[in-house]
């Protein structure tokens, strides 16, 4: 019985700390912009993809996770560049279509340049399963939730304590009160974009070799991300975190204990259910709109 | 008679009080001016009042029912509209459209005429395009009649507001700022604008910086500062209260 | 002047309609024709929430969807006539849209745009998971369609139907724009509390267009499944949505007829690049991104708007 649940809550977290990455490049990326980055869950199919391209192709594992990860970068910096920059005063709308349309357009990239065909890694650290009071969890569950939480961290320490992470805060707080304090604001934008998809490459790569990859992947996983960084409230980073957390856990308990036809479905029922009692998400910013 | 009371209303954003324990009257048929420094809440007033925020706590009352957490549309129809200090105008319309709006609730507008644009339907918006254009006319921006209200110059919008504010056919209007940003010419032009408004009877609250405007116009002062009544009274008395001298160049400084 | 306008393009659309079959040279180009005319219909009702409204949906295909199962799905298990079927579909869709759209738009921007994509989502999973009404993943089967004893057979009938409906839609769109509950619409999309002040329960207005969308959604998906004869979940999908949008998008938001050229475009652009058909999603991410960049408000109102400087420059 128990140990059922600790199953099902362990897997949740594996999956969950993937969505909690996402869900974290969608906070950067809109701190910084406010713009909802579509293509979000592309940057983790690239990383995937890419890596284990490169692997098959005779590169050690860590020269190819490192080349991945720059690779997904420069996606993510061109991205901004070409895409999101030129359409800077547009509506959300606008927005929305161009990074729906960035995303189509990766897709579709990936779909030339590799195929349809599904993709994979070795485990880092072999598949031997670890028995853990009843419930038994892949070594490479450990890997996804060790790297997210160490990227986490990283990312706290960045914000917090480096003279750049701080620029991109206060460009998130006050845009115009930033760039009058000499931050230069468009490196800040590139930057997120960038960080985003190094983020997002890191949780593809981690999670290949328990879930696989093809060029199609990316879409759910993004539009989970977008649920966790709306959960959590856009904007707010260690919300996305647990947005993404809750995120993965429900869907792992629903998919055990109710349906797991309706795995996918339980994100988006959970979402709607706390949109339609906290429009601004659990630990969104509130307030009343000025006029 | 009061058209207007409020007691003791109060309005804080997360601890801080904007409007603090406010009690006053508004009488019908007078110019009824707001006056304060930047900050003193008197904005917040007029949302309060309009319904576009809930108050903390307290009442207020129009025509002595009471329209405490009433949504804004619901007091328009009670006859109570306003302009904004800062303009919300729907930039995707014409100017008459704009104002054509403001007649919304003159119009009975429903789906299905609307979708078949019914005779009906074309007659009663032929009479009120009419009207909206002599609405323009008098607030003074008969020439952009059937311009885009985005092409159109920032004093001409303020007058826009007035005139979308005046098609609902309200008892009391309050204008916030309507001279702000404006020049000497186009100030007095509203000015004149507010008096013939105010000549056909509707109850004006105003609020406003400058002072010679208010001093010219208004028939009763209510002086804020930090959210709290600090004056009150004739143009006379106000001007030479101490207290509202004092926070004047306290905020000058 | 504005009126003018207005009867020019709808008896300019009237021509096109009645003669473009001339140039067809095969039935094939009848299909492809059928399904533009029904993305357009779809598309005008959209565009009153989104473009005109200022309310975006990336979850309309799940309506779409809805009434074409509520059609096939009444037809053919309960020998509904197809008329009644399309109505009930209408009205069932009609009155989950009102349940879900009071919540739904108090949400502004991003927000609003996940939960109608979560709604979408939801729709198109149970779709595919309740095998046992809708046929899961295989679909399910729709008859033709008749009224009074009268069948509509073949791609070519289709399509005087889809051209009729999609110039009653436009009527009706023109209309309701130019009307007092239009402006309202058109007053929510430019300021919310400016219209809140004049008397506009700016609630009420978006809770009635993203119901009249929806059952515009719904009509048009109960045509379509009886025009096709097999749907699918697919049509009910994220994927469809986003093209949804993006035909109103790119024809241009707040044109009525944008969005009848938008839906025209996207539906015909995969029928021309089956060519280079790896290449499809490229070029269709490529015209998504490329549009919004250098013509934010669309082919038509940008077009519109060249033409008359031109003219005003002569
Ligand atoms: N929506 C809001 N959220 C948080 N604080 C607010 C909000 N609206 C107003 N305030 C605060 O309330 C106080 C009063 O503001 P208000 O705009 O009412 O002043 P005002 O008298 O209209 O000033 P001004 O002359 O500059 O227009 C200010 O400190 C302001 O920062
Ligand atoms: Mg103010």
């Amino acid at each position: 019985m128990f140990a059922e649940f600790l199953q099902y809550l362990l897997s949740g977290i594996t999956v969950g700390a993937i969505y909690a990455l996402a869900g974290l490049g969608f906070a950067i990326i809109y701190n910084s912009s406010h713009v909802i980055n579509f293509a979000q869950g592309e940057f983790i199919m690239i990383g995937g993809m890419a890596t284990s391209s490169l692997v098959a192709a005779g590169l050690p594992m860590w020269a190819a996770v490192l080349l991945a990860v720059l690779i997904t970068m420069l996606v993510g910096v061109a991205l901004e560049y070409f895409a999101v920059k030129p359409a800077r005063n547009a509506d959300v709308v606008t927005i929305i279509i161009i990074t729906i349309g960035a995303s189509i357009f990766l897709r579709g990239m990936a779909q030339i340049i590799w195929d349809k065909e599904s993709h994979s890694l070795p485990a880092f650290s072999g598949e031997t399963p670890i028995h853990l009071m009843g419930a038994t969890i892949v070594p490479q569950s450990l890997w996804v939730i060790g790297v997210s939480f160490l990227a986490i961290l990283v990312l706290g320490w960045f914000f917090n304590r480096t003279l750049f992470g701080k620029a991109m805060l206060a460009t998130a707080y006050n845009r115009l009160a930033a760039q009058l304090m000499g931050i230069r604001v468009k490196r800040v934008l590139t930057a997120s974009f960038g960080m985003s998809a190094i983020l997002g490459a890191i949780g593809g790569i981690v999670v290949t070799p328990i879930t696989y990859t093809n060029y199609e992947a990316g879409v759910m996983l993004g539009l989970k991300g977008f649920s966790a960084a709306v959960l959590g409230g856009l904007g707010n980073g260690m919300g996305a975190v647990v947005g993404g957390l809750i995120v993965g856990v429900a869907e792992s308990l629903g998919a055990g204990y109710i349906s797991s036809a309706y795995k996918d479905a339980i994100a988006f029922v959970i979402i709607l259910f706390v949109l339609f009692f906290m429009p601004s998400g659990l630990f969104g910013k509130r307030g009343t709109e000025r006029v | 008679m009061s058209l207007l009371r409020v007691n003791e209303l109060s309005k804080g954003f997360g601890g801080v009080l904007a409007v603090a324990d406010l009690s006053f009257t508004i009488n019908a048929g007078t110019i009824h001016s707001i006056i304060g420094p930047n900050g003193a809440g008197k904005t917040t007033l007029f949302n309060l009042i309009t319904g576009v925020y809930r108050p903390t706590s307290g009442r207020i009352l129009f025509d002595d029912v009471d329209i405490t957490g009433k949504r804004p549309y619901e007091l328009a129809a009670l006859g109570m509209s306003r302009t904004f200090q800062n303009l919300q105008i729907f930039f995707n319309m014409t100017a008459v459209e704009n104002v054509m709006v403001g007649a919304h609730l003159h119009l009975q507008p429903r789906l299905l005429p609307s979708l078949l644009h019914l005779p009906s339907v074309r007659r009663r918006d032929a009479a009120c395009r009419e009207r909206c254009l002599e609405l323009i006319e008098f607030v003074g921006c008969g020439k952009y009649r059937d311009a885009d209200a985005a092409s159109m110059p920032y004093g001409a919008l303020k007058r826009l507001e007035i005139a979308r504010a005046l098609a609902s056919q309200p008892r009391l209007l309050l204008l916030d700022e309507p001279a702000a940003g404006l020049n000497a010419t186009e100030s007095r032009e509203i000015d004149d604008v507010i008096k013939r408004v105010a000549a056909q009877g509707v109850t004006v609250v105003l609020v406003e910086h400058d002072m010679k405007m208010v001093m010219g116009l208004s028939d009763h002062i209510l002086a804020l500062d930090y959210g709290r009544k600090l004056a009150e009274g004739t143009p006379e008395e106000v001007g030479k209260n101490p207290d509202v001298i004092n926070a004047y160049l306290g905020a000058a400084n | 002047m504005q009126m003018k306008a207005r009867t020019t393009g709808l008896a300019a659309m009237a021509i096109i309609i009645a003669l473009l079959p001339i140039t067809f040279p095969n039935p094939y180009y009848y299909d492809i024709a059928d399904t533009a005319l029904f993305n357009a219909v779809l598309c005008v009702g959209l565009n009153l929430l989104i473009g005109y409204t200022g309310q975006i949906s990336l979850g309309h295909a799940g309506f779409f969807a809805l009434g074409a199962y509520a059609s096939a799905i009444l037809t053919l298990r309960w020998q509904v006539p197809p008329l009644a079927a399309l109505l009930a579909g209408a009205v069932a869709v009609g009155a989950l849209a009102f349940v879900i759209a009071r919540p739904i738009l108090r949400l502004k921007g991003h927000y609003l745009a996940m939960a109608t994509l979560g709604i979408g989502i939801i729709i198109y999973i149970v779709l595919n998971t309740e095998g046992w009404l809708t046929g899961g993943p295989d679909g399910l089967m729709a008859d033709n369609f008749t009224v009074l004893g009268w069948k509509i057979k073949g791609d070519g009938s289709w399509y005087w139907v889809g051209g009729g409906l999609l110039l009653l839609a436009v009527w009706l769109s023109l209309n309701l724009i130019d009307s007092p509950v239009g402006r309202a619409l058109r007053a929510v999309h430019g300021s919310e509390v400016g219209a809140e002040v004049v008397g506009v329960n700016t609630t009420h207005y978006k809770v009635l267009v993203f119901v009249v969308s929806a059952v515009f959604a719904s009509v048009v998906g109960s045509l379509y499944a009886h025009k096709t004869g097999l749907i699918t979940p697919g049509i009910g999908s994220f994927f469809r949505s986003v093209e949804l949008v993006t035909m109103v998008v790119l024809g241009g938001m707040a044109s009525t007829f944008g969005a009848v050229v938008g839906a025209i475009i996207l539906s015909v652009l995969p029928h021309v690049l089956t060519t280079f058909e790896d290449y499809e999603a490229v070029v269709l991410g490529l015209i998504m991104m490329s549009t919004m960049i250098f013509m934010p408000k669309g082919l038509v109102p940008t077009v519109m708007r060249r033409l008359r400087r031109r003219r005003a420059a002569a």
